[in-house]
């Protein structure tokens, strides 16, 4: 009877407010997509994009909404879909990853995935092939093939026996990513003229300009993305362990694999065009879980959401901290988010909440 | 009624069952008992499909249930595992829907024929009064009650429990083998429990089945199977069985001085 009177109110999210954490999440991205849009080099006062969004951005448009308007359609909005699309495929295969490894700190970093997609993506701009779409679809293709290539040299060097202790997983992950960052500098050091570039890619800056790499990322992310979201009730399954899984009907082999390939599809288009970002899928899934608890069914939807918001965010403060220089976006997520992670891991030691 | 037959498992070189043969029926409770490491977990986990047997079946009606795909298996099998380390945020309801998954689709979204099926199942467990609790705050012999709900929930006529009171003071070992008959004897489920514990066996189980190195080395009703010469080879430890003065089961007492 005591416990029962302590636990008055333990369901935290009744059946009416399901759609709450998502209507808090959607409004954050919209907040940060304004923010991204309108803060730059030039900021653009929210009355005048108020206008221009009157305008349909047509139409003879008088000084300086027309050069708004260029900014806007030919720099920020790109900018701001790459980032956004960067940030939902961060934040929804961090939390996959987390959810397959049952591992707080299974993230695409740490499991070698990122860095090893990061190095097939150097491979293939080493290469040099035309800017078009199908020179940029190339890119996201070889940091796919790369980052499963990863998984598996991965998973089977941490394999014993059936088994797949997670701590291995990680130590290997570690490992084999140290090994590909390293061979990744190595390339991009050899490769003469573009050094300095590509240190600014490696270091995550979604500063490639026009809407190509969007259009050369989106199938990829497509495809990841969807099958993420429909995984959900497995990924609680899983929670259970392989065995109580398999028990309960799921055909866990088959389910693995296939969240396992639809995260790397997805962590490698992030990192084609955005490079390597840290943290954000680590501590938005985190977030999330916290907040609203551990349904991956609601998890993933809200990782993805919150780790759009969470990028566009972290890329205008990229813009504005330095002006007008552009700080790479991975040293903001990396300054903002390593103390942050400490914090979470501190404060929640002691709450089940995982 | 579950009929397995020369089921045979090995992991690597190492043989753990040999030619098992079993038949539990509808309404009957079988306990499984046996030194550790006599392989009964294993023939839990082989009967469940989660280790591939190298031989032999388990079947119900027509179906073998070693070769059938996982859903099809979960309509027919339930477990109750060891209380191992469940999600903790994960809550008692959330926990016991889970059980339905044979039954969704791969989105996992239930009806309210589904939730219907999942509450009885709590009442049926006396744990209605938890639903809304998270299960990493639950004790032990709580949360061996949602798993059995969960198993419930699957509406399965078989229901395999790996010695489930391991962990449990011996209130709620009693709490839930009482459970566990009432489950074969009034709702006719095929049971087979694992049990560690001779004399909780003797006293809650219509048979026995002595399992020794990976073979069945005696099956029969309690009283045929739990004889001082067998349970002495069996354990390799001398014991004297006297009537229990409750119910005169038999109860095994060790004799080693």
């Amino acid at each position: 009877m005591i416990a029962r009177a302590r636990d008055a109110s333990p369901r935290r999210f009744p059946m009416r407010h399901r759609l709450l954490p998502l209507a808090w999440t959607l409004t954050f991205l919209g907040l940060a997509i304004l923010l991204s849009i309108a803060i730059g080099s030039v900021f653009i006062p929210p009355a005048d994009l108020w206008r221009l969004l009157a305008a349909g951005f047509s139409g003879a448009l008088p000084e300086p909404l027309a050069t708004y308007a260029l900014i806007i359609i030919g720099i920020r909005l790109p900018r701001t879909a790459l980032v956004a699309l960067t940030g939902a495929a961060l934040g929804a295969s961090g939390a996959a990853y987390q959810g397959l490894f049952r591992n707080p700190l299974a993230d695409p970093y740490l499991i070698g995935v990122a860095s090893g997609a990061g190095l097939g993506a150097v491979i293939a701009m080493s290469i040099q092939w035309p800017y078009s779409f199908w020179g940029l679809m190339a890119i996201p293709m070889a940091a796919f093939l790369a980052a499963l290539l990863t998984v598996l040299i991965v998973y089977s060097l941490a394999r014993v026996g059936r088994a797949v202790p997670t701590t291995n997983l990680i130590l290997a992950g570690v490992a084999f990513g140290s090994f590909a960052t390293a061979l990744t500098s190595f390339l991009m050091l050899r490769s003469s003229g573009e050094v300095r570039r590509a240190l600014g890619w490696l270091l995550g800056g979604a500063s490639q300009a026009g809407w190509m790499p969007v259009l050369g990322i989106l199938p990829y992310l497509v495809i990841g993305l969807s099958i993420l979201l429909l995984s959900g009730h497995a990924l609680n399954l899983l929670q259970f362990g392989d065995e109580q899984a398999h028990q309960l009907g799921l055909p866990v082999t088959r389910a693995k694999t296939i969240i396992l390939v639809a995260a790397s599809l997805a962590t490698a288009a992030a990192v084609a065009f955005a490079g390597i970002i840290g943290f954000v899928g680590l501590i938005v899934p985190h977030v999330m879980r916290m907040w609203f608890g551990g349904d991956y069914r609601r998890l993933l939807p809200l990782s993805l959401i919150g780790g759009a918001a969470a990028l566009l965010v972290a890329d205008v403060l990229a813009r504005v901290v330095l002006a007008p220089q552009e700080l790479p976006l991975g040293i903001i997520t990396a300054l903002a988010g390593a103390p942050f992670f400490l914090w979470v891991l501190r404060r929640s030691k002691n709450q089940g909440y995982w | 009624m579950l009929r397995i037959e020369n089921l045979s498992v090995s992991y690597g070189a190492r043989r753990v069952l040999h030619e098992v043969s079993l038949t539990v029926d509808n309404g009957e409770m079988l306990a499984l008992i046996g030194p550790n490491g006599a392989g009964k977990s294993t023939l839990v986990r082989a009967v469940s499909g989660f280790i591939p047997a190298q031989g032999g079946s388990a079947r119900k009606n027509g179906t073998n249930l070693l070769t059938a795909s996982a859903g099809e298996r979960a309509r027919v099998v339930s477990v109750v595992p060891q209380v191992a380390s469940l999600p903790p945020a994960f809550t008692v309801w959330e926990t016991v829907l889970l059980g339905r998954t044979p039954y969704l689709n791969f989105l996992g979204q239930v009806s309210s024929a589904d939730e219907d099926i999942a509450r009885q199942s709590l009442q049926r467990v006396d744990a209605l009064d938890l639903i809304d609790r998270r299960v990493g705050e639950l004790s032990g012999g709580e949360q061996q009650r949602v798993l059995l709900a969960r198993a419930l929930a699957q509406s399965t006529p078989i229901l395999l429990l790996d010695e489930p009171t391991s962990h449990l003071d011996l209130h709620h070992q009693v709490g839930l083998l009482e459970l566990v008959r009432a489950l074969a004897h009034q709702d006719g489920l095929a049971v087979l429990v694992a049990l560690h514990d001779l004399n909780l066996a003797a006293r809650y189980a219509d048979r026995i089945a002595l399992l020794v190195d990976g073979e069945v080395k005696a099956q029969g009703s309690p009283a045929e199977v739990l004889r001082p010469e067998v349970i002495s080879e069996a354990y390799h430890l001398p014991v004297q069985v006297i009537p229990n003065p409750l119910d005169q089961s038999p109860l095994v007492l060790p004799d080693s001085h």
